[in-house]
């Protein structure tokens, strides 16, 4: 095979050239050979910042069509059905961009499907930080870049539905002033000022325009930009399993493998969008006539990223609503427009810390959590899940009465009280789920798990084997101990070894924080002190692990994690491990062990118990204790 | 610090054997059975990083790996000729016709969907079966930086701080403090032309005293009658108004936006004691006029069921009831909606017995306050 160590003569001239003027040799090769762990979950953030790549593309195309201009025109174009319609230009010019301009109609929908796919993606995405902690020391300044990326996307996908100037659209923007003019006090003075006067005025749409493709996309590329500078700096976290440390990321590196993969998966994205904006109709403001103030079509949808704030809209009762002195402050409007939003964003802003201060956690973490071995913050988690599900549901509430025939009314009813109680049943669902994987885990460490083979003992008796888990499912279990450590760390700063509470702990603050610590650990499942049992190997295998054993040595002091050792007393010495070649298969029914071809071998092998001899365990592999994989169930 | 895998043999934690993973260090000796992959596991490693061994596809897997890729690459080429040819299949005037537009939308997202699939499926088996796989370990950088560092930095930094004087005098310090003050301030003050101030324009509309009204989206004028004949028994009305070269068709949009009323018929007795004799008075012949902008957010409270007199806000389903002077009786609006005062002129048609007596729309801070 040869080695291209001399790179062409071309490729020469252009590196010396910059290097010559920029000396980026080292700097390059040092990134260039940057580690990407892997996980499929890690392409939620790159689905995201493809599609902000196609919406800025797109967006700059349909500029060169569209005229954010409200005056009003009467329509005479391709568009027959609306012919004679007075209408603004904006829309007018968007019904040009459908029906004259060839591409155009698709090219809009790539744009508008690309908005929906960017913010969910930027929403799923962070529920996977969220659920595995990675927003944890070092990372919190990132979570919060995070946070100002997906509140302003909303916002710029608002403003952007908002341009067409079609009825639905406008309807959005009347909603919009609406709940600027509850403000108290300054609510009147800040419409009249957005709008330039009253309602609709002349100017929303202009003005809409330069915050949709000026400001709040330059802000969104500043932040966006940043976070993945800072992301480049810090690396990425990365799952339990074996060799994956807080001091060491293990992982695909950016060049070669990493950067075709990932430019592949930019097209992937790209392609996925496009054929959603071929086939799949989306906002086709044709069908909906241009705005005015007074139709409305009923069944009016956003676009789901707004549901939840048109949900919180639609159920929040009028029952609070006060005055003044004579000065209404109606909370049906200021509720839902701004508290509940600044509530989910401002929990989210704030989590980082919070968990940081009950737990007193101030440790670097690069290895994520497992979400089951963070029960609380996990039923946390669905919990709010739960919350904006339920004001999203609640969005289109009229469209569940029609479709499933309840009154309208009921619905509402439901999704109030619903608000309160699902979120409450997600948190001890989820939690309860978290405790009994932890058990499982614990169980699967100390008796291996059930492989499916029943044998006969000697005596008569029927067992079931119990094969060791693979070291690499047991490093990823065992991750939970590092968590109790750190988290039994906490406790003993409050409480010192005299069993003597600080002064501090024994201010109301310090009470409620020990209370909020001890609430969130009581209920885990301890892993300390967890004997690895050997389960019940077949009997012959007992004695060939007794023959092959190396008297007193490790098998593979290669293999030793120093630092991790001392945290699982009687547990794990690799030189006692069963040297099992076969490929665990967790009970979640994911493969954590190599690859098919060699598990069918083995397996094969493993379910026909026949003569004993053919039961021999295969030979030592290697291969088995790592292999390039996800770790199992990293969720 | 590098990320080099080789670079970091020292480094705390890091372990003795650091490389590529999956590779068995020399030290090892045990059978190995390589990926199946794998034909060589001890062949010296000869690419970018330093490894006795990778899953290394075999030469006939890349080879086939190479014509899959290429393959998809092929399909790529075609799709996007493919692309540039239906551009142009569909003339600018065919795809006017709503039908064919949307054929046309189809066969370019087609073939370009296909293109993009066809290089990002190719540059995927690219990367999975051409390319070796493996693993590489390398340290997180120690964030916290060293104290001396700290230290220095802090130094330094007081040092050269305390030599600018910024520190040392205070005068210097508050005053060019003060002289951004104003320059802070500047580009809000710079906002102040965006927009009116409010005054009592929200509470006003341009509805008087003997002003005709006509049927939404019509010229004609209504009169009492019209509401007999009238199947939802609800109309929805605007303020008659002479076209104007600037509005051909009457009003602009802010002003239907405030004008906007639906006109009911009531059955006799239908009116509930809530109603208080001057509402009473505002209707005429049991027809009632409400304002049919919502009072929770605005948007058009459109639909009205007949038989429970119930006016239903589609967005947010605040519900009034028409025959109790359009106060809530579900749903998140606080407002009724303002009722205007009708009657008829001489001629038999319907006409304005003056503005609104409460402001309509959204529900403002100074709304329920009179002026
Ligand atoms: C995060 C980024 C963005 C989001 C979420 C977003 C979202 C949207 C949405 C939902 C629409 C309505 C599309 C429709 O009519 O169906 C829209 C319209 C539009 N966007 Fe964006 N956009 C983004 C960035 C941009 C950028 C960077 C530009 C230009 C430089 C741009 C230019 C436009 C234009 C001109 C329209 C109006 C044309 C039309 O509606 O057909 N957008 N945007
Ligand atoms: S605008 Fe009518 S209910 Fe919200």
């Amino acid at each position: 095979m040869s080695t291209n160590t001399d790179a062409p003569k071309a490729l020469r001239n252009t590196g010396n050239y910059i290097d010559d003027r920029f000396h980026l040799a080292k700097t390059g090769e040092k990134n260039l050979r940057k580690v990407f762990p892997n996980h499929w979950s890690f392409m939620l953030g790159e689905i995201a910042l493809y599609s902000f790549i196609i919406l800025i593309i797109t967006g700059i195309w349909l500029t060169l069509w569209f005229k954010p201009s409200m005056a009003e025109i009467v329509y005479d174009g391709s568009y027959e059905r609306l012919n004679g319609v007075a209408m603004s230009e904006a829309y007018a010019s968007t019904l040009y961009i459908d029906f004259d301009v060839r591409g155009g109609f698709l090219i809009r929908q790539i744009h508008h499907w690309a908005a929906l796919i960017f913010v969910a993606a930027l929403v799923v995405h962070m529920l996977r930080v969220f659920f595995t902690g990675a927003f944890r020391k070092p990372r919190e300044i990132n979570w919060l870049i995070g946070i100002a990326i997906f509140a302003l996307a909303m916002v710029e996908g608002l403003f952007g539905y908002s341009l067409p100037d079609d009825l639905p659209s406008g309807m959005g923007v009347r909603i919009l002033q609406g709940v600027i003019l509850a403000l108290p006090v300054i609510g009147t003075y800040l419409s009249m000022f957005l709008f330039g006067g009253e309602f609709p005025g002349e100017d929303i749409i202009t003005r809409l325009y330069m915050l949709h493709i000026l400001l709040i996309p330059g802000i969104l590329l500043a932040l966006i930009v940043l976070h993945v500078l800072i992301l480049w700096h810090q690396k990425h976290t990365q799952y339990p399993g074996l060799g994956r440390t807080d001091r060491k990321v293990v992982g695909t590196p950016m060049f070669p493998a990493f950067a075709v993969k990932a430019g592949g998966f930019f097209f992937l994205t790209f392609a996925v969008t496009t054929v959603m904006s071929g086939f799949v109709q989306v906002n086709p403001i044709h069908l909906f006539g241009p705005f005015t103030p007074t139709s409305i079509t009923s069944g009016l949808q956003p676009d789901w990223y707004m549901g939840f704030m048109e949900g919180s809209l639609r159920i929040f009762p009028n029952w609070f609503d006060f005055q003044i002195a004579g000065y209404a402050v109606p909370t049906a409007v200021l509720v839902p427009g701004l508290v509940i939003p600044g509530l989910i964003f401002g929990a989210l802003a704030v989590w980082p810390f919070m968990e940081q201060w009950i737990t007193g956690d101030k440790r670097h973490h690069n290895v994520g959590d497992r979400p089951r071995n963070a029960p609380v913050r996990t039923g946390l988690g669905v919990a709010g899940v739960v919350f904006y599900g339920v004001l999203w549901a609640a969005g289109s509430n009229d469209v569940l009465a029609e479709t499933f025939h309840i009154s309208l009314y009921w619905t509402t009813y439901f999704f109030r009280v619903a608000l309160i109680v699902g979120p409450i049943l997600g948190f001890i669902i989820a939690k309860r789920i978290c405790l009994g994987l932890q058990r499982r885990d614990l169980e699967t460490l100390e008796h291996g798990y059930e492989s499916g083979i029943i044998q006969q003992l000697p005596s008569g008796e029927f067992i079931e084997v119990h094969r060791e888990p693979s070291e690499e499912t047991v490093s990823v279990l065992e991750s939970k101990l590092e968590r109790e450590k750190i988290l039994a760390a906490q406790r003993s700063v409050t409480i010192d070894q005299h069993g003597v509470e600080s002064p501090e702990s024994r201010s109301l603050v310090g009470r409620l924080r020990a209370w909020l610590s001890h609430w969130y650990t009581k209920d885990n499942v301890s892993f300390e002190g967890a004997e690895l049992h050997r389960g019940h190997p077949p009997e012959h295998e007992r004695e060939e692990i007794e023959r092959r054993r190396p008297p007193g040595a490790a098998e593979h002091p290669g293999r030793e994690r120093p630092g991790r050792r001392q945290l699982r007393p009687g547990l794990c010495h690799a030189g006692e491990r069963f040297p099992t070649g076969l490929r665990a298969s967790d009970r979640a029914g994911r493969q954590v062990g190599p690859p098919p071809a060699a598990r069918t071998k083995h397996q094969a092998a493993l379910s026909r118990p026949q003569h004993p001899s053919q039961l021999r365990p295969p030979p030592f592999s290697r291969e088995t204790r790592r292999e390039p994989q996800n770790p199992p169930g990293g969720f | 610090m590098t990320d080099n895998t080789t670079k970091h043999d020292t480094e705390a934690g890091a372990g003795p054997n650091e490389r590529v993973i999956g590779t068995p260090s020399s030290a090892e000796s045990d059978a190995i059975v390589a990926g199946a992959a794998d034909p060589h596991p001890q062949r010296e490693h000869d690419g970018p990083y330093p490894a006795s061994e990778t899953h290394k596809h075999s030469e006939e897997e890349q080879r086939r790996g190479e014509k899959v890729a290429s393959l998809w690459f092929t399909i790529a080429f075609l799709a996007g000729v493919g692309f540039i040819v239906a551009f142009f299949v569909f003339p600018p005037e065919a795809i006017a016709d709503p039908q064919i537009g949307q054929y046309s939308t189809m066969a370019l997202g087609g073939t370009l969907a296909l293109s993009l699939f066809g290089i990002g499926a190719g540059m995927t088996v690219w990367a999975r079966r051409v390319m070796p796989h493996y693993e590489v370990s390398s340290p997180y950088d120690e964030l916290p930086s060293p104290p001396e560092e700290k230290r220095s930095f802090g130094e330094f930094f007081m040092k050269g701080a305390d030599e600018s004087g910024f520190t040392k005098r205070p005068l210097m310090r508050r005053t060019l403090l003060l002289a951004m003050a104003p320059l802070g301030i500047a580009p809000i003050v710079l906002l102040r032309d965006t927009g009116p101030l409010p005054g009592d324009k929200l509470k006003h509309t341009m509805w008087e005293q003997g002003m005709h009204m006509v049927a939404e989206g019509t010229h004609r004028r209504l009169r009492a009658e019209d509401l007999e004949n009238e199947p939802g028994g609800m109309i929805s009305a605007l303020p008659y108004v002479e076209p104007t070269p600037e509005h051909p068709h009457g009003l602009s949009l802010n002003e239907q936006a405030k004008t906007s009323v639906i006109l009911i018929k009531m059955p006799e007795n239908d009116w509930k004691p809530g109603m208080t004799q001057q509402q009473l008075n505002w209707t005429y012949n049991n027809i009632v006029a409400y304002s049919k902008i919502c009072t929770h957010v605005g948007c058009p409270a459109a639909l009205y069921e007949r038989t429970t007199h119930r006016i239903l806000c589609p967005c947010h389903q605040s519900t009034f009831d028409a025959a109790d002077g359009a106060k809530v009786i579900f749903g998140p609006a606080h407002r009724p909606l303002p009722q205007l005062p009708i009657s008829v002129d001489d001629e038999g048609y319907l006409i304005a017995n003056g503005d609104f007596p409460t402001a309509v729309g959204p529900t403002f801070w100074d709304a329920e306050k009179g002026d």
